[in-house]
Parts: structure tokens; sequence; C-alpha cells
């Protein structure tokens, strides 16, 4: 017999601190997976954010810099505009990307830095425990909507990939799941064409991955992935919002 | 002939794989608690294993090895 | 020596930085130092570097700390407002350890302030505007030449000690034209950069470049050997000039106000009262040693900034009591005038000197 499947060369041993549930695991595991079967680990560096996620440089192997909140895209502008041969992405969560992060994402965008940006929307922030973020959807409650989002004081969820669509800049924009196998195994496709889409200089890529929070949702993490499925992807719909003619 | 290994220390007892197994054949261990202090998922009945690595794919932690 | 040129501020900076090897510069627009993007977005492509104007000053510093963390040479510049806006940067460069030279011409501020020249950033770049315990270096022209030969340095200080290194001029200085004189090669250092985040091509462990520790122990042993790395620049690196060694009274002063000072003490030399100039070259590491080397003789010192006195405080350690030191100083873009410094050193001359 051989093994079909098993932990990426990309990812370190190190186990992570992620709650049990957490998605952040398998989009770790997925980006590694590209790394590894593209074989670009020896050449990309990584961007990683302020969030959850901040210490994604134990995890990933490759060569990793932490950027401040909501600066990867520009810590990431700098790394490719000096090495263009490097592969770069920047693994991001919605309250580092869409909240803080803003003028970044959309001019990394605009201007089509040839970089892979990996963002993941789990409407909420979680590592500080829980406070609404820009994707927190209406009614939904958080430790800073304790009464549910309401949309004349809190204003209304942004929908990042339609949003960066309007620009000329990006190359390739989708939004993919992970709230079951299936679409665990798409959006592994969609983070492999999105390293692709850099790879051929075809500029701009992100990818938006549908993510839990069982911690500060305060489900379980069967319960979690159910709500990917009946709250978030109706308000924030999968596919390929721009290239999705785009051969790589 | 198909056969996981579940790295136990690693589980956080999530629960994620039992709920997606084809065959149903993974359940949480209730006996024990791994060092990290969950329980750990494990199979029940290997024989019925088909590889389909549904449960590795879902799996945050990488807990799952399969081997075809 | 090499090539003359009457060259504006601004742009001497820009043709420095190339010299040294910079080819990677991330900007933004602001008055009174925009002149420096200019030259950088027309040169640097022709050189096969990057300019980049970013979407603000934040992104431009973080660009920097991308592009630096590669062992890239890399500038950026901006004035006072903007600097502001750079400090989280500036702070995490500093944590991670990161080469960077940054240029600050300064303007008066607070807020939107003026464009016109100041010195009142003084505080936010040698005390640190950001947030830790940490320092850069901090390097005052006062002249166009200065400006040139400080920024070729700046690069091989940043280099070496693997910080920020900061070229701090004001309006005057970057809109002002003066002759420099190139020199035909740069004293440009060359580091093997290891820890450099360029990927490890399969041949070495990973790098990371960060500068989150959150055990304690592990950050407070970061922050030692920060600390013990400004220990060794501050007995290594301080920077001054001394110019008439046995004077009475001593103007402390630094960039365009040291040139005015020189003028009032050529018009006290013509009253009969002694008077040097002390100025410092660095303003981080602080060069208190050369206070020492006047003091025996010196009866009063006179520290004169475009500032309410922030330099002053400084002066006032090195010094530490043993003489009497004043101040006097403009704010908003005006700058001290000669007459008025004169009348300063005169009421000293009448205290301290006169009756001796």
């Amino acid at each position: 017999m051989a093994i079909v499947f098993q932990k990426p060369k990309a990812l370190k041993d190190t186990p992570m601190h992620y709650c049990p549930g957490c998605t952040h695991g398998i989009a770790h595991r997925l980006v590694a997976e590209a790394l590894d079967e593209l074989d670009i680990e020896g050449k990309t560096i990584g961007i990683a954010s302020v969030g959850c996620s901040y210490n994604s440089y134990d995890y990933f192997g490759c060569d990793m810099i932490q950027a401040p909140h909501g600066r990867a895209p520009a810590v990431a502008t700098g790394v490719k505009r000096s090495k263009p041969d490097n592969v770069v992405f920047t693994y991001q969560g919605d309250g580092d990307l869409a909240a803080i992060g803003t003028a970044e994402i959309v001019h990394a965008a605009a201007r089509g830095e040839k970089i892979t940006v990996i963002f993941i929307n789990n409407t909420i922030y979680g590592m500080t425990s829980g406070q609404m973020a820009p994707t927190t959807l209406l009614n939904q409650y958080s430790t800073t909507t304790p009464y549910g989002r309401i949309a004349d004081q809190h204003g209304f969820p942004i929908n990042v990939c339609e949003m960066l669509a309007t620009l000329e800049g990006p190359a390739y924009i989708e939004r993919v799941s992970l709230h079951d196998v299936k679409h665990i195994k798409k959006a592994k496709q969609a983070v492999k064409k999105a390293f692709k889409v850099q790879i051929a200089n075809k500029g701009f890529s992100l990818v938006e991955l549908l993510s839990t929070c069982p911690t500060n949702w305060g489900l379980s993490p069967v319960e979690s992935l159910k709500r990917v499925e009946d709250d978030m992807i109706p308000h924030y719909p999968l596919g390929v919002f721009k290239g999705k003619d785009l051969e790589v | 002939m198909a056969k996981v290994t579940f790295i136990s220390e690693k589980c956080k007892g999530c629960e994620l794989c039992v709920n997606v197994c084809p065959k149903h054949i993974i359940a949480m261990n209730k006996q024990n608690l791994n060092e990290k202090g969950y329980h750990p998922a494990y199979v029940t009945d290997m024989d019925k294993c088909i590889g389909c690595a549904f449960c590795a794919t879902i799996c945050p932690d990488c807990v799952i090895i399969v081997e075809k | 020596m090499g090539q003359k040129l009457l060259m504006k501020g601004n742009e001497a900076i820009a043709e420095a930085a190339i010299r040294a090897g910079c080819l990677h510069y991330f900007g933004y627009p602001i008055t009174p130092q925009t002149e420096i993007s200019h030259y950088m977005a027309k040169k640097l492509p022709k050189v096969g570097g990057v300019f980049l104007q970013a979407e603000s000053e934040v992104a431009a510093i973080n660009m920097v700390y991308g592009s630096g963390s590669t062992g890239t040479r890399v500038m950026t510049s901006s004035s006072s407002p903007g600097i502001s806006l750079k400090q989280e940067g500036l702070s995490y460069i500093a944590g991670s350890q990161i080469p960077a030279v940054v240029v600050n011409i300064v303007r008066s501020g607070p807020g939107l302030g003026g464009i016109q020249p100041a010195q009142s950033d003084y505080f936010q770049s040698c005390k640190g505007g950001g947030h830790g315990d940490y320092r850069q270096i901090v390097l005052a022209p006062s002249s166009v030449q200065e400006l040139y030969e400080l920024t070729v340095e700046a690069f091989n200080l940043a280099d070496r000690y693997r910080m920020v290194a900061m070229i701090m001029g004001d309006g005057n200085l970057g809109q002002m034209m003066e002759v420099v004189e190139f020199r035909n090669e740069e004293p440009i250092e060359h580091y093997d950069k290891q820890w450099a985040t360029v990927g490890h091509e399969n041949s070495r462990e990973q790098n990371v470049v960060t500068s989150i520790h959150l055990n304690p122990a592990v950050l407070e042993k970061m922050n030692l050997d920060l600390q013990e790395k400004y220990r060794v620049i501050k007995e290594k690196e301080c920077r001054y000039e001394i110019y008439n060694q046995d004077a009475d009274i001593f103007i402390v002063a630094y960039g365009i106000v040291a040139r005015i000072a020189k003028s009032v003490i050529e018009m006290a030399k013509d009253k009969g009262i002694n008077v040097g100039l002390l100025r410092p070259i660095t303003l981080w590491p602080f060069p208190d040693q050369a206070f020492d080397q006047v003091i025996d003789k010196a009866k009063a010192f006179l520290t004169v900034e475009m500032s309410s006195g922030q330099m002053l405080e400084d002066v006032k350690l090195a010094l530490n009591g043993r003489k009497p030191v004043y101040f006097h100083g403009r704010m908003g873009g005006m700058v001290p005038a000669r007459d008025d410094i004169m009348k300063e050193i005169r009421n000293i001359y009448n205290l301290h000197v006169k009756n001796d």
C-alpha cells in the first residue's frame, strides 16, 4: 500500500494552536499542498498578518515575514518588487484584510501586484475574542454587536471578492468554502490556480476561503461548518469573480 | 484494502472526521484523553475503510495518514 | 574628487541613494520633499531599479519593511505628518532588525502645520515616535553636500547595524540648491545578509523576519540584544563638529540652524565675544562626549532650534548641570534670526563672561 494522504512537506511538524475544528488548519494545508505540488516552497516568501494566523510562520516551512495588522499586501509588494522571481503570498483574516488593511488590499489589487492573497473570511475577529469584523453578517452576534449587527449602527458586511473584481488590476479572484469535503477539494484547486497565476506572471490573485470560528461563534465545529453553508454562502456566493477563462 | 493512521496526540477532538466518513467507522475515544487533554478520534473497524481520505481532507490538524 | 553639480537638496538625497546602491524606493507625495520621488521616478527605471508611489506613507514604510527583509538596500522619504504615519512600521522594522533608510524633510507642525522648515520632529525621531524600546540612527545634515554624503553613510550604517538610519533635514535643506561634489566611487559596505527572506531554495533552514515573541523571556532577550546594539552604536558612531574650540560661549545647533550660528559667531568676533559652535551630526546617538571637550573653558551654552526646545533636553542631559544652558527657538516655520541670536549671546556674555 502507498500513502495517498499525509501532511504536506511545506507544513512544518509544529502542532497548530488553532482551536479544535477551526478551518485555519485546513486552509494552511491547502496552501502547503500547493507549494508542494508546484514545487515552489524553496522560492516562496509568505507574509503572515495579525490575527489568529499571526504566527503562520511557525507552520509554513517557506521563508516568512510577519507584517503589521492590515499591511501584508504592502509588505508583499515590497518583497515582490525587490525579488520578482520569487513567489510571494499573504495569509490574512477578514479583520486584517477588510478592515484596517482595506487600503493596502485595494491598491495592491489595483496595481495588479503579482502576489497571491489567501483571505480567510470567518465573519469575526478570532484572536481578540469575537469582535465584529467587516464581514460580520447582519443580525450576527459578536462581542461588539452584543444585540446583533444592526445596519443602522454597524453598517453592512463587505463582499471583498465582488469589490476587488471591479478593479482592472486583479487577474484571478475566486471565493471558495471549507465547509465540506467536496468544497475543500474545490478550494484546493482555487488556491493552486492562484499560485499558478502568479508563477505565470499573469498578475494579482486572491482566493477568499469561507471559514469557521467555533469558539467565537459559540458553536461546535460541526455546527460551525453548517453555519458556513446555511448563513454565509447566501451572502458570500461562491465562484470565480475575475479570470474565469484564464488559462494557467 | 486501505488503512488510516490517526496520530492521536495531534487530535483536538473536533469530531469533523466522524461526520464525513462514508463508512461511519470513526468515533471519539471517550475512555481516555491524549496529552492535550482531548478525546482523540479513532477508527472502529479498519477493514471497512475504503481509503477515500474524506476524514483526512476535513481534518484541520493533519492527524490522519491514509494508505491505499 | 568627481563631478560637481548644482543640485537641490532633495535631489542630492535621491542621487546619493542611487549611488549607494539603493535601487528600491517607495514613496508618497508630501511637501516639502516630493522632489525625491520625482527624481527616483525618473532615474531608478534607468538603472534597473524600482520606484513605486504607494497609496499612503503607511503602505510605503511597509513596502520598505518587505523589501528590506529580502536584503535589498531600500529607502522611503516623507515629511513630518507622513513620518508620523510611518511610526508603527518603524517600530516593526526596529523589532525585526531590518536595514532601511528613511528621510524626513521636516516641516512645521503640529497637525497639518505648515510647509515651512522646522526641527520639531527631534523627539519623534530620536526618542522613538513608535511603540517599544527602540532607537534609530538619526543623521542631521546641514548642507546639500552633507545631504549627499550622509545619505550614502546612512545606507552603510543601516546595513552594519540592521536598523533604520534616518536622514533628518528640513524644508530649507530640501528645497535649497548648492554645489555638490560627487566622489568617483562611493564607500559602499557590503554585508552577507544570511538572515534575508529570499526563499530557502531547499538548501538552508527557513528564515523568519518577525518582531513578535509572545514568550516574555524570549522578547526580553531580544530587547536586551537591541539595547546592546544601541550601546555599541552610542560608543562608536557619534558624529559632531566643534567650530572654534576654545570659545567662551557655545551655540549648540544642527542642520540649517548651525549655519546661521556660524554667521553669528563672525558677528560676535567683531564685538570681541568669543563664540563657538557645537554641531551634532548624529542626533541619535547624541554626541555627549563633544561637550566634555569644551566644557572646561566654556562658560555657558545657548541651544538654538526651530522648535520649542527638544534637543535642548539632550544638551542639558549631556551637561548634567555642569554649566548653564540657555535656549532660543522659533516655531511655525519661522527661522531664527541672526540678530536675535546675537542678542541672546550678548546677555549670556554680560552674565557669565564679561567680568570674569
